[in-house]
C-alpha cells in the first residue's frame, strides 16, 4: 500500500526519529510512505486564526501542490500539521469566494486549487485501512509488560469536528498500543494541553502543564507516555530537566512516538540515533522490559 | 343587492385621531349597496352593539361591515350581536382600520384614504358572503390516554370520575412511570410510592378505565370526536387469573438481565414482576431476553408453574378502539449519558445518574434504602453532584433547562445527609432555579442547616487516580480550578422526551420543538391543546416538569376533554375549503398539501372532509384549476376586494 505523505518541518529536524520509525514500521506492514514533492510549512498555529486568508496560504499551497501532483489525499504524522492542513482545507473548500481569493494569491503556482485533497492522520489509516487486527497479527515482539499512557494533547481531538476519535474519550492510541501487546493505562490528563508554544515565551506555563500531565500519568502507573505530536513530545520530554530540579518527588519517564513502539513490536527494531533525540533515556526502560 | 350597513368605530382616540371618521361616513354613503352608515366612540360597547342591532331592524340590513380593530379581538362580539337579531353571523365583516391603519400611520389624509379602501374591500367581500352554518359531527364519548405515568394516571382518574370511558395505554408492563422509581419528593419529602400507589390501584380498578399495559399505540385515524386508535398489545404470557404470585417461576428462570426498575443497579429474571406494587399486578415474560418457548430451548418457568398459568401460545394482539379525544402523556427520559464521556459514566461504577441515586435512596431499591456505593458496597463519605449534565449546553448537548434538576439534586443531597450524617456533599451548579412554591425555602434550609456545599461552576472531568475518584472543576466565583476527591458522583442528567414519543408525534403529525417536546396550540392561552384538534398534551411530553406541574396539567387536560365530552356532537367552523366538481380534474395536488389530512380522492374528484378541514387555504392556492375554493373567501371575492383597492 502506497501512502502519499506530508512530513512537515519538524519531522525533518528534531523529530526525524518520528519519521524514521514510521517508515520502518510501515514497511513491516507492507506500506510505503511516499513523500509529496515541494511541500512547505503547514502554517502551524498561524493558520488557525481563520479571520485572515493570508495565514492560510502556506497550508493551502501544500494542498494545491499535492493536487497538482495528482494526489487526492495526504497522510500526516505530526498532530499539528494534521490539524492545520485539515482545518484550512475545510475553511476554504466550501467557500467559493475565499477559494478564488486564495487562488489569485497563488497565481505563480499556475494552476488553481480545487479542493480535492483529503487529509488523514496516520493513526486513522492504521485503524481503518490497515486495521489493528492486521497489526496485531504482524507483531513479532509484543510489548508485554510495558505500561503506557496515551497522550492526545489538543490537536488530535480539538476542535471536535477534527477529532480523529471521540473527542472527550478517545481510545485510538490505546487500541493501537494494545494491539502491539502493551498495557495502556487511562490517565486523567491525557487530553490536556502541554503548554504548546508557551514554552518559548512563558515557560512556567508549559512547565506546570507538563508536570501535571506527567504526574497524572505516573500516578496512574504509566512507565512511559506515547504521543503523536512533536511539540507535546518536546515539552513533555525536554522540560523534565527543569521539572526534575523543581519538584521533589518527581520521577522522569520517557516519551515515545507511537511509531517508535510500532517499530520495535513489528520487528523493525530500535535505532540508537533515535535515543539521541530523546532527553529522558528511553533505552533503559526498553532494556528492562527485554525489548532491545 | 344586499343591503349593507357600515359602522365605523372611533376606538376612543385610537382611530379617530388618525382617521377622519366623519368624512368616511359621508364619502361612503353613496357606495353601492350601502344603505346605512354610523360612527360611534366604542362600537364594541353595549350601546355600540345596540346601535347595530337597532339599525339592522330599522333598515332591514342583510349584512354589516364594522370598521374597527383586528378581528382577533372583536369578531365574535359582533357576530354574536347580529345573531341576536337573526342575521347569520357570517354576514358580518370586520374592516381592520386600527392595527392595519390608524396605529401605523400618522398623516391623517393618507390614513383616511387607506381606511376608506379597507372598508370598501370589506364591503366587496361581504357582498358575496354566504350564510353558513357550523359543521357538526358525532362525538364518541371515550378518551384515549397514551402514557401511564403520574400524568396519564391523574388524567384517566379525572375523566373516569367525570363518567366517561378511558383507554389507558402504557408501553411498559406496569403503570407508574418514573414517579414509582423515586424515593421521596421535593419539597415536602413525602414518599413517592406512598402517594402514587393508591392512584395506581384506583386506575387499575376503576370501571371506566380500560388499561392496556405492555402496549403501544400504532396509529390514530379519523378526526376530532371520531378517532379510531390501533393499539398493539404485547402478550405477557402469564394468565393473571391463574397466577398465584408464588414466585416459583423466577427461581426457575435461568436468564439474568439488568433490572430497569432499579436502573441497572440490580438484576431480574426474564420472567418477572416489574416491582412489588405493579399494576397490573402480574408476571411478564420479557421476550427480548427469554431463551425461547420450545421445551428444548428452555421452558423452565412453565414446568415450575403449578397453577399452569404460563401460556406460550399467546400472540401479539391488535386492538382497535373508537375514541373521541386523545391525551398524550408520554413523559420523559434522561438525556443519553453516553454522550458525556468526560464524566466517566460507564467507566467508573461509582458515577451514577440521578434516577439510579433515587433507587439507592429508596427502601425498595437495590440496597434496601441503605446508602452504599455500587463498586464496593461501602458507605460513601463524600458525594459530588453535577447539575446541568447535558442541559443548558447548546453547543454540545441540550439547549433547554431541564427544570427539575436543581430541586431533585438538593433533595438527593438532603436525603444523603439524613442517611450519612457525617457525609459531605458538594453540588456543582450554574444557577439555582427554585421557582416553585416553597422551593426556595427548601434550598435555604439545606444550605444553612445541613451543610451542603454549593460550588458555582462546571465540572471538566471526573477521573480516577489509584482508587480515588477525583472531580476536576472550576469555581467560577473565585475563578479557581478545583479538584475534589470523592466516593460517589451523581449526574443530574438533562431531560428529553421519552423514547418513542418522537416517533408517535411523527405518526400522529403533532408538531414538536427542536428537543422533541410537543408544541402546544398557544404557549400561554392554550397550553394543554395540540394544534391538531382532538389531541391534548399533559406532563413532561410537552416540556420538563415536576410532579405538581404534571398533575396540574393532567387535571387541566382532563377538564378540557370533559368539556368536549359534555357536548352531544362536535361543531366546527364552516369557513373551510370546498371543491367545484365541474372544475376538479382529480390531479390530487391538494391531497399531498393538506396538513390536516382533510382531502381525499373519491370517484376521480378531490373532496373535503368538513370536520378535518381547518380552513388554512393551502389547497386553494395549490389548486391549478381553481376548483378548490374557501367558503366566504372565494376567488371572486378576493378579486373584487383587490379591484376596489386598486381603484
Amino acid at each position: 500500500m502506497n501512502l502519499p505523505y506530508y512530513p512537515g518541518c519538524t519531522l525533518k529536524a528534531n523529530a526525524s526519529h518520528f519519521e524514521d520509525s514510521a517508515i520502518k514500521a510501515l514497511e513491516k506492514l507492507n506500506c510505503q510512505l511516499q513523500e509529496m514533492k515541494d511541500w512547505v510549512c503547514c502554517g502551524t498555529v498561524f493558520s488557525l486564526s481563520n479571520d485572515d486568508l493570508m495565514l492560510q496560504l502556506s497550508s493551502i499551497r501544500n494542498l494545491l501542490r499535492a493536487e497538482k501532483q495528482g494526489l487526492n489525499e495526504l497522510i500526516v504524522l505530526c498532530s499539528m500539521c494534521y490539524n492545520t492542513l485539515k482545518r484550512s482545507k475545510d475553511f476554504i473548500t466550501d467557500d467559493k469566494e475565499k477559494l478564488e481569493k486564495v487562488n489569485n494569491f497563488m497565481y505563480m503556482e499556475e494552476v488553481d486549487y480545487k479542493g480535492t485533497v483529503d487529509i488523514y492522520h496516520l493513526l486513522t489509516i492504521l485503524k481503518d485501512r490497515i486495521t489493528f487486527e492486521t497489526i496485531q497479527d504482524k507483531v513479532k515482539k509484543p510489548l508485554n509488560s510495558l505500561k503506557l499512557g496515551a497522550f492526545y494533547g489538543c490537536l488530535l481531538v480539538r476542535p471536535k469536528e477534527y477529532a480523529i476519535d471521540d473527542f472527550e474519550g478517545p481510545t485510538i492510541i490505546e487500541d493501537l498500543l494494545s494491539a502491539l501487546g502493551a498495557e495502556s493505562l487511562d490517565f486523567a490528563y491525557k487530553l490536556e494541553c502541554c503548554g504548546a508554544y508557551q514554552t518559548l515565551t512563558q515557560k512556567d506555563v508549559s512547565l506546570k502543564r507538563s508536570y501535571e500531565i506527567i504526574r497524572s500519568a505516573s500516578r496512574a502507573g504509566c512507565e512511559a507516555i506515547v504521543t503523536s505530536c512533536p511539540l507535546c513530545a518536546y515539552n513533555l520530554d525536554f522540560l523534565q530537566k527543569e521539572i526534575d530540579e523543581e519538584q521533589v518527588d518527581f520521577n522522569k519517564i520517557p516519551i515515545f512516538y507511537f511509531t517508535e513502539l510500532m517499530s520495535i513490536a513489528l520487528g523493525a527494531g530500535w535505532s540508537s540515533k533515535w535515543s539521541e533525540l530523546h532527553f529522558v533515556d528511553p533505552e533503559q526502560l526498553l532494556r528492562d522490559k527485554h525489548l532491545l | 343587492m344586499k343591503k349593507i350597513g357600515v359602522f365605523i368605530c372611533h376606538c376612543g382616540v385610537n382611530i379617530k385621531d388618525t382617521v377622519d371618521v366623519e368624512r368616511l361616513t359621508e364619502e361612503l354613503a353613496d357606495y353601492p349597496g350601502v344603505v346605512y352608515l354610523e360612527n360611534y366612540m366604542f362600537m364594541c360597547s353595549d350601546p355600540g352593539q345596540n346601535l347595530i342591532k337597532k339599525a339592522i331592524a330599522e333598515h332591514k340590513l342583510d349584512g354589516i361591515v364594522v370598521a374597527a380593530c383586528s378581528p382577533t379581538l372583536h369578531e365574535s362580539t359582533f357576530q354574536n350581536a347580529i345573531e341576536e337579531v337573526d342575521i347569520n353571523k357570517y354576514q358580518m365583516e370586520i374592516a381592520n382600520i386600527r392595527e392595519q391603519c390608524s396605529w401605523v400611520h400618522n398623516v391623517k389624509e393618507d390614513a383616511t384614504l387607506k381606511a376608506k379602501l379597507i372598508i370598501k374591500s370589506a364591503i366587496e367581500k361581504l357582498r358575496l358572503n354566504e350564510s353558513l352554518i357550523p359543521v357538526s359531527a358525532p362525538l364518541t364519548k371515550r378518551v384515549l390516554i397514551i402514557g401511564g405515568g403520574i400524568t396519564g394516571i391523574q388524567a384517566a382518574l379525572d375523566i373516569a370520575d367525570g363518567g366517561y370511558e378511558v383507554i389507558l395505554v402504557e408501553k411498559k408492563p406496569s403503570i407508574g412511570g418514573h414517579m414509582i422509581q423515586l424515593s421521596e419528593t421535593f419539597p415536602t419529602l413525602d414518599c413517592s410510592q406512598c402517594i402514587l400507589t393508591p392512584k395506581m390501584v384506583q386506575a387499575g380498578k376503576n370501571k371506566n378505565i380500560t388499561l392496556y399495559a405492555n402496549s403501544e399505540v400504532e396509529s390514530i385515524e379519523g378526526f376530532m370526536g371520531n378517532f379510531t386508535a390501533k393499539i398493539i398489545r404485547k402478550p405477557q404470557y402469564v394468565d393473571p387469573d391463574k397466577c398465584t404470585m408464588c414466585d416459583d417461576c423466577t427461581s426457575a428462570c435461568p436468564v439474568v438481565v439488568p433490572d430497569e426498575y432499579n436502573e441497572g443497579l440490580s438484576f431480574r429474571k426474564a420472567i418477572y414482576v416489574p416491582f412489588p406494587q405493579a399494576i397490573p399486578s402480574s408476571y411478564t415474560i420479557d421476550m427480548e431476553h427469554c431463551l425461547g418457548f420450545e421445551p428444548i430451548a428452555c421452558g423452565e418457568c412453565r414446568e415450575a408453574c403449578e397453577p399452569d398459568a404460563i401460556n406460550y401460545d399467546v400472540k401479539t394482539e391488535e386492538i382497535s378502539e373508537k375514541i373521541g379525544a386523545v391525551i398524550i402523556a408520554t413523559g420523559y427520559d434522561l438525556y443519553p449519558v453516553e454522550n458525556m464521556a468526560e464524566y466517566g459514566y460507564g467507566k467508573y461504577p461509582d458515577v451514577l445518574i440521578g434516577l439510579q441515586f433515587e433507587r439507592i435512596l429508596s427502601a425498595t431499591g437495590p440496597t434496601g434504602g441503605v446508602m452504599l456505593r455500587p463498586s464496593d458496597g461501602t458507605v460513601p463519605k463524600n458525594i459530588v453532584f453535577i447539575q446541568c449534565s447535558g442541559s443548558r449546553d447548546p453547543e454540545r448537548h441540550l439547549s433547554h433547562c431541564s427544570k427539575i434538576c436543581c430541586m431533585y439534586t438538593l433533595k438527593h443531597a438532603k436525603l444523603y445527609k439524613h442517611k450519612v450524617p457525617d457525609g459531605q456533599s458538594y453540588i456543582f451548579y450554574i444557577d439555582i432555579r427554585s421557582g416553585g412554591k416553597r422551593y426556595e425555602e427548601f434550598i435555604q434550609q439545606a444550605v444553612s442547616e445541613e451543610g451542603i456545599i454549593y460550588i458555582r461552576g462546571k465540572v471538566a472531568k471526573v477521573y480516577k487516580e489509584g482508587d480515588k475518584m477525583i472531580v476536576h472543576g472550576m469555581d467560577t466565583l473565585t475563578g479557581k480550578k478545583m479538584e475534589i476527591e470523592t466516593d460517589l458522583v451523581v449526574l443530574s442528567q438533562g431531560i428529553v422526551p421519552s423514547e418513542g414519543a418522537r416517533q408517535l408525534a411523527k405518526s400522529l403529525k403533532l408538531s414538536t420543538d427542536e428537543a422533541g417536546f410537543l408544541i402546544e396550540a398557544h404557549p400561554k392561552l392554550r397550553p394543554l391543546e395540540s394544534l391538531q384538534s382532538g389531541f391534548y398534551l399533559a406532563g413532561a411530553a410537552q416540556g420538563p416538569k415536576d410532579i405538581p406541574d404534571a398533575v396540574a396539567q393532567a387535571s387541566g387536560a382532563a377538564a378540557k376533554v370533559l368539556a368536549l365530552m359534555a357536548n352531544d356532537e362536535i361543531s366546527h367552523e364552516p369557513v373551510i375549503a370546498y371543491v367545484d366538481d365541474n372544475k376538479c380534474s382529480g390531479c390530487g395536488i391538494c391531497i399531498g398539501i393538506c396538513p390536516y389530512g382533510a382531502r381525499v380522492l373519491e370517484n376521480g374528484i378531490a373532496i373535503v372532509n368538513d370536520v378535518l378541514c381547518e380552513g388554512c387555504g393551502a389547497c386553494i392556492s395549490a389548486c391549478p384549476s381553481g376548483a378548490s375554493q374557501q367558503r366566504n373567501l372565494t376567488d371572486d371575492q378576493i378579486n373584487n376586494m383587490i379591484k376596489v383597492i386598486l381603484g
